[in-house]
């Protein structure tokens, strides 16, 4: 399906007037967390799946190309074909995958994005 | 001004709330059958939770002037034990003469196991024999991508015209592909696992306002029964026209919901 373009009733002036304390807020927020990762002891395990997967969403909101939000989802989205039988012992989502490294050195969910 | 709550989960929550929607303009609200918060240790647990659906929730909120309507099913948390999961379905068919009672839902999968996908499939055949719309629960964080498509995988093995089936918890990686396939799609407003009111005035903008609806999908956890008019309040700020929030707020739930003959506003 085909995005539509220019259907955001306000101009970009007017969507930062509305947006941009509440969204610096959010970045500040990020911002707050990955400082939170700094002060906090390494663990013996290494870096943890998710937090490998967030500095790697975070690229994508710097990289000037459209659809940041569904690019993010499908960057965090499990493309394993696998279909256990039962959720019997499964641990509850964790909202990210582990991503592999791909020839080029870029990290991927593996799958195919829509 | 007036909106429908397509998907709020009432039993869980306080009259007080069904107040405070009246005032906020809600006319009519959709209560799918869900997960407690705990699974249910008989069949006759969800004999007495259909009952609660059915009987008792559409007198609460007629107290306030909100019709009340109903899905029933098995939801997929609880449906990865097969044999239990048919014993709760088998109560059903009764249920379903019910006059509040809508369809069949929300039905779906939650870890996208094949025992969820086998009593996904007799849901989908229950409501196909019946007649009756279909609302579908996808899974909410990395497994929504590969759930909601094996979710319309089987959806399109069945002869259920997709138009009278809504997927339900959309978000911007799975929107186009449910709408594309000729499904209803339902933005779920949740604070923190799902949509945020600008992101579906986002997805609005961007894929436009035929076939979808937004929800609060209001249950036991940290959920926002006001969700519907706060995404009506963003969508006005934002400079869009009444016509349009109408359209995505009242007028489109009213059109898939009335394809269902229990479902009357008057």
């Amino acid at each position: 399906m085909s995005i539509a373009s220019y259907t955001c009733p306000q101009n970009r002036e007017q969507v930062v007037a509305t947006y941009f304390l509440e969204h610096r807020a959010k970045l500040l927020d990020i911002a707050a967390f990955l400082d939170r990762l700094d002060r906090a002891p390494p663990s013996s395990a290494g870096a943890d799946f998710r937090e490998v997967a967030l500095q790697q969403a975070i690229r994508i909101l710097t990289d000037a190309k459209p659809q940041r939000v569904a690019r993010i989802l499908s960057l965090l989205s499990d493309y394993s074909p696998e279909l256990p039988q039962s959720a019997h012992g499964m641990k509850g989502a964790s909202g990210a995958v582990r991503l592999v490294s791909e020839p080029d050195g870029i990290l991927s969910t593996g799958g195919t994005p829509s | 001004m007036k909106y429908i709550d397509p998907h709020i989960h009432m039993v869980s929550r306080t009259t007080d709330d069904y107040q405070r929607m009246a005032q906020s303009g809600c006319i009519a609200v959709t209560e799918p059958a869900f997960w407690a918060g705990f699974d249910r240790s008989s069949p006759q647990g969800f004999a007495d939770y259909f009952r609660q659906l059915t009987e008792y929730e559409p007198r609460r909120a007629a107290l306030f002037g909100i019709r009340h309507f109903t899905w029933l099913c098995i939801n997929p948390k609880e449906a990865d034990d097969p044999g239990f999961a048919r014993e709760v379905v088998s109560l059903i068919p009764s249920f379903l003469q019910s006059p509040t009672v809508l369809g069949i839902g929300e039905i779906g999968l939650n870890k996208n196991t094949r025992n969820e996908r086998i009593i996904l499939e007799e849901q989908i055949a229950l409501a196909e024999k019946h007649n009756q719309l279909v609302l579908v629960h996808t899974p909410h964080l990395e497994d929504k991508l590969k759930g909601t498509r094996l979710i319309m995988d089987s959806l399109r093995a069945s002869n259920i015209d997709p138009g009278r089936i809504l997927i339900d918890h959309v978000e911007e990686h799975t929107v186009g592909e449910v709408l594309d396939r000729g499904f209803w799609a339902g933005m779920t407003l949740y604070p923190d696992t799902k949509m945020t009111p600008q992101r579906a005035a986002d997805v609005i903008e961007m894929y436009g306002s035929e076939r979808i609806w937004m929800n609060s999908a209001g249950d036991w956890g940290c959920s926002d029964p006001l969700a519907v008019p706060k995404a009506r309040l963003e969508m006005s700020r934002r400079g869009h026209s009444q016509a349009l929030i109408d359209r995505v707020t009242l007028d489109n739930p009213t059109t898939f919901l009335s394809q269902s003959p229990n479902f009357r506003l008057e």
